[in-house]
């Protein structure tokens, strides 16, 4: 079996953040992910990102990506980065097991960060399974990173940040969007975002979500549906779109399973998007030395992600020996950081979430 | 409601304008809404913007100190500031702008309101795109003057 002292799962935002902490301190990483290439979700995001200077504000998450690669340059002797290479399987007695390639092996940690991010939930209405129906992620994917656009009509689903960006980027790759829908009564990301997509000529409609999809082989339209107070379809209000492409966005749940695979101590939290480890203020679950951090303990920004990144790093460091030089200092700048991005009206739901779950803010 | 349109209503637009028509170019911070976010302040070289600890706080401008350089217009990640003033019949307009195709100086293109509609012409003054801006484009446009609180961006015509 090959022993590590630091394994890290997952290399977006927060798995990077939390192996440039760790790394700076003294210790030695693995960094294991599932695609080719590091960065996560960031790969993808060509706007410029929200936050202050310390989350690199403006800078483009691409752009963001690269920054926090290249941060790892430096560590390279004490850096080991698996690929291509799925987690598959996590043990009480800090076992991983790994497949890459064609080859199945195990890997022993002294300390175990997960940061293996989120999925998104699907929309349950018929014929949700015909060609043509995508996850907004999934588009962005390919259409940002393998330049492919999902058709030449599309609607979105969902109103939150994801469903907003995307359909402005749809935009600038030339294809046509011909709705928003949203089922609750206001816009529910960021305001500037949906300005920026009316004035493009795409209009937002609230209260309403899909009904139905059509289609011989491959989606034709849709049917659209207008919603009560509770959530129920107005009948009567059914109107038709034309699309060739439908992207639902409504919302993320947590990549949890390596965590409940170990048995971890685990609570649903609906304002955080589904099952998420309980941890302490260090961002260590009930497994000892066994840390999370980003979209896996609760769905929120990319910049908040990066900050609990930094702090399990430097959590795992300390706990295995290698106490950063600058600990108090560090500790408590990207605590006071954390609750500067949760502490606006765009942030109850998150201290809601995390209070429910028995968290000090 | 701008909550459920992401419109907002003239009287929104016009509290982000000086209390004058502005004859000398301004920013103009169309951020109605408490978001985690600072770069407009941390961008402007002469302290006109403020935002504060709390980076949640809607940015305040001091319109005395603002020169119109247009900094914050390229750092603003939600592409929510423009630059405006009045100069004889025209409002010139500063705006960002990240699509394709990009227009030709001189060329006329339509001019788009806040709901997206054409409302009037618009005159491509200048297009600047550099690496201070990012890749987005930093478009100067002439528009006549009662589209002031109207006019937000361009469209290709066809």
């Amino acid at each position: 079996m090959v022993k590590r002292d630091l394994i890290i799962v997952g290399a977006g935002p927060a798995g990077l953040s939390a192996a440039k902490v760790a790394l700076e301190a003294g210790l030695t990483v693995t960094i294991i992910e599932r695609a080719a290439i590091l960065g996560g979700q960031l790969t993808k995001q060509t706007h410029k990102f929200f936050g202050s200077k310390e989350e690199y504000a403006k800078t483009r998450g691409i752009d963001i990506a690269s920054i926090l690669i290249d941060e790892l340059k430096n560590y390279e002797k004490r850096l080991e980065i698996l690929k291509e290479a799925t987690v598959v399987g996590m043990y009480k007695d800090y076992v991983l097991t790994i497949y890459q390639g064609n080859e199945y092996f195990k890997y022993q940690a002294k300390a175990i960060i997960i940061a293996t991010g989120a999925s998104e939930k699907v929309l349950a209405f018929e014929n949700n399974d015909l060609p043509g129906i995508y996850g907004a992620g999934a588009v962005q994917t390919l259409m940002n990173l393998y330049g492919i656009v999902p058709g030449n009509e599309v609607v979105m689903v969902g109103s939150g940040n994801i469903g907003l960006i995307v359909s402005y980027q749809l935009i600038q790759a030339g294809v046509k969007v011909k709705a928003l829908l949203e089922a609750a009564s206001n816009i529910g990301g960021y305001l500037v975002h949906a300005a920026k997509l009316v004035r493009l000529g795409v209009p937002i409609y609230t209260k309403t979500s899909v009904k139905k999809a059509f289609g011989d082989k491959q989606l034709e339209k849709i049917e659209t549906v207008k919603l009560d107070e509770n959530w129920q379809y107005i009948e009567g209000t059914e109107e038709i779109i034309n699309c060739d492409a439908l992207c639902i966005s409504v919302g993320l749940t947590p990549l949890h399973q390596l965590l409940s695979m170990a048995e971890v101590d685990m609570i649903y939290i609906s304002e955080l998007g589904g099952l998420i480890p309980k941890k302490t203020p260090d961002y260590e679950t009930s497994m000892p030395r066994v840390y999370a951090c980003g979209d896996v303990t609760g769905i929120e920004e990319a910049s908040s992600a990066m900050v609990e990144g930094k702090i399990a790093g430097l959590m795992a460091a300390r706990d295995l020996g290698h106490r950063h030089k600058k600990f108090n200092e560090l500790e408590k700048q990207f605590k006071d950081q954390l609750q500067n991005l949760r502490q606006g009206p765009s942030g109850v739901k998150i201290r809601l979430g995390l209070q429910k779950a028995g968290e000090e803010l | 409601m701008i909550k459920n349109t992401g419109i907002p209503s003239l009287e929104q637009i016009k509290s982000k304008f000086p209390d004058e028509v502005p004859v000398k170019p301004k920013a103009i911070i169309e951020c109605y809404q408490e978001i985690p976010c600072n770069p407009c302040a941390t961008s402007c070289p002469f302290d006109a913007i403020t935002i504060g600890k709390d980076i949640n706080q809607i940015p305040r401008i001091d319109f005395d100190k603002c020169t119109g350089c247009g900094s914050c217009v390229y750092s603003c990640p939600g592409l929510a500031i423009i630059i405006a003033n009045v100069k004889n019949e025209e409002a010139v307009f500063r705006i960002p702008y990240e699509q394709l195709p990009l227009p030709e100086v001189g060329s006329i293109w339509h001019g788009v309101n806040r709901n997206g509609e054409v409302i009037c012409k618009a005159l491509i003054k200048s297009v600047l795109k550099n690496k201070n801006t990012d890749r987005t484009c930093i478009i100067t446009v002439i528009v006549p003057k009662q589209f002031l609180y109207e006019f937000i961006t361009i469209r290709c015509p066809e």
